[in-house]
């Protein structure tokens, strides 16, 4: 049986907002289904009494002082934009036709 | 000798002493790239006239009298993932073609507060993801050895550059082995500092929990040079270690290793490792004992889950991090001819803009956290990392160092793994626990594997904040080496 079907990549491509082509579907639920029955070795540890890490440190939060500091220009911020307009970044309809 | 072929650290004294000037180093070594990056394709950007400016600048400022460290007017090549506001920043993706970051990282801004002269920004896997250089967008980069193999990755420009004499220094980023494991097959010498250690301001992240910036050098002395250069704490990286940088320098001056504990990772070895590069690695052991230090075997069995783990994790780390480039701040827009929606935009900007291991690797991670896989694979994975953390922790109870081979093969060839995921993964496999525990590791060359001839690097692993004991075992393992090879192992290396 496989780890993942080409339908869940399917819908794996459009949260990830990739918009994928047949042939590559085909191609990356072949690959997919490879890499993930083989990372479910992880399971083989026995882990139920260890807590995660989602670091290698401990960490604490890290507060700067609230102060004014120099930060970029308007036109350094819109320097590598796609589109501008008025100084603002310009983009495509956010909404449907509908809204 | 030519200019090219002298050290940072020969470089740095002689731009001191006024017997060259930066501008004459920087030309020496740009003439260098432009004679052989027909060959190497190390670099996706050189700008002869911005680099002799930066050189032209730091002579000026040694003439005025400014103190500046051992490395001013020494070139370095730069990997294209740090910004740099007078070169453009791609990560070689097609996504960012082009673009120029109105802001310097940190780490560009300390080589050039140091002095160093940045000759132009080095190729690597697509956004760092990669053990070959051939997820590049611009084209893969040849390993000097043998222009057929590939110079490792995801650092590969800058272990090719180095390896090249196009450089003296270039700097690299280690998320799962991206600068150990290059170094190892180009026959240099590549450091992963502890994690924390480099900061990460203006590194354009891969998996910001594992991503470390190191550097890469043709002796262990210039590595620590460069090391200590551009590490140390960093107020606009909030995961930067606030404590001194390690000793590093001094560490490699001294390269003793006499009664010194040494742990060699059981599980690293036999099976799967290229005979050649068991040999090489059979005589450092040799090597280390015969100087003095006290050899054990030490296992750490949680280490063959490493991998997987890794591969859970970073791939997590990249489908959030990546889900930056959205074609409406910077870089490319597909698709926006007035009907689409933005949704529509950034996905098909996505799909054209991403190479296959980037997608591969954006989808694999966010399968790994829905909801319903979430606690079976990127919840296991956090806790086979703190099981992987934790033998660490015993084995150094036991010993100073760990030391592996650093990769199980030579150089493979060019196309060899480039469509089989899971075999290119396999590159990284001793690699990666060190990433996993955010601990300082170094890879050293010690020797040609029988087979093909080609470098073979030692790996010594070191708790946090144990870098210097990293060089500390490097330099006398260079040492001890090169008095027996009559020189460096590059000196073997083919003419270009």
């Amino acid at each position: 049986m496989s780890a993942i079907t080409r339908d869940e990549v399917a819908h794996l491509a459009r949260l990830s907002r990739l918009a994928l082509t047949d042939d590559e579907l085909d191609h990356y639920a072949t690959q997919l289904d490879a890499i993930i029955e083989s990372v479910a070795k992880v399971a083989e540890v026995a882990a139920e009494d260890v807590p995660p890490s989602s670091h290698a440190l401990p960490l604490t939060n890290v507060f700067r002082a609230d102060e004014v500091r120099q930060s970029l220009t308007p036109e350094q911020a819109l320097s590598g934009a796609p589109a501008v307009e008025d100084d603002r970044f310009r983009v495509p309809r956010i909404l449907g036709e509908e809204a | 000798m030519s200019l090219i072929q002298k050290s940072a650290a020969e470089l740095g004294a002689l731009v001191a002493a006024g017997e060259v000037s930066a501008v004459e180093v920087a030309e020496a070594h740009l003439d260098r790239i432009a004679e052989v990056e027909p060959k190497i394709n190390a670099f996706l950007h050189v700008d002869r006239e911005v680099t002799l400016g930066q050189a032209r600048a730091v002579d000026e400022r040694l003439r005025s009298g400014e103190r500046l460290g051992p490395l001013a007017g020494v070139p370095i090549a730069h990997k294209d993932i740090f910004t740099t506001r007078d070169m453009p920043t791609t990560a070689a993706s097609r996504i960012l073609e082009g673009w120029r970051p109105p802001y310097d990282a940190t780490v560009t801004r300390r080589l050039r507060e140091a002095g160093l002269v940045i000759l132009g920004k080095t190729n690597l896997d697509e956004f760092a993801m990669g053990s070959s250089t051939e997820n590049s967008a611009y084209g893969p980069t040849r390993n000097p050895w043998d222009l057929d193999k590939i110079p490792g990755g995801s650092s590969g420009g800058s272990s090719a550059a180095v390896a090249a004499y196009q450089a003296p220094l270039s700097t690299g980023t280690d998320t799962g082995g991206s600068i150990r494991q290059p170094a190892a097959v180009t026959g240099i010498v590549g450091m992963k500092p502890t994690y924390g250690g480099s900061s990460r301001y203006g590194l354009i992240a891969f998996a910001s929990s594992l991503d470390t910036p190191g550097p890469f050098a043709r002796n262990v002395l210039d590595a620590a040079l460069l090391h200590e250069a551009f590490s140390g704490h960093d107020p606009l990286d909030s995961t930067s270690i606030d404590a001194p940088v390690p000793s590093v320098v001094e560490a490699a001056r001294q390269g003793d290793v006499a009664g010194l504990r040494v742990g060699v990772v059981k599980e690293f070895g036999g099976e799967g490792f290229q005979p050649g590069v068991q040999a090489r690695f059979n005589e450092a052991v040799a090597l280390l004992e015969s100087l003095g230090a006290k050899v054990v075997e030490i296992s750490c069995p949680s280490f063959a889950t490493a991998l997987p783990a890794y591969y859970l994790i970073a791939p997590s780390e990249c489908s959030s991090n990546l889900a930056r480039f959205d074609a409406m701040r910077y870089g490319l827009r597909v698709g926006d001819d007035g009907t689409r929606s933005a949704e529509e935009v950034m996905a098909l900007t996505r799909a054209a803009g991403f190479g296959p291991e980037v997608k591969r690797r954006i989808m694999l991670g966010t399968y790994a956290l829905s909801s319903g896989y979430y606690d079976a694979y990127y919840g296991q994975a956090q806790k086979v990392r703190t099981v992987i953390a934790r033998e660490f922790e015993a084995a150094y109870h036991q010993v100073d160092v760990l030391i592996s081979p650093t990769t199980p093969t030579t150089a493979f060839p060019i196309g060899e793994r480039a469509d089989d995921p899971m075999a290119m993964y396999l590159a990284d496999l001793c690699t990666i626990p060190s990433n996993l525990a955010g601990n300082a590791a170094i890879s050293v060359p010690c020797g040609l594997a029988d087979e093909d001839g080609l470098p073979v690097g030692l790996q010594i692993m070191a708790p946090v904040l144990g870098d210097d004991r990293c060089y500390r075992v490097a330099a006398a393992v260079e040492k001890a080496l090169e008095s027996r090879w009559g020189g460096p192992l590059l000196k073997e290396a083919p003419a270009l």
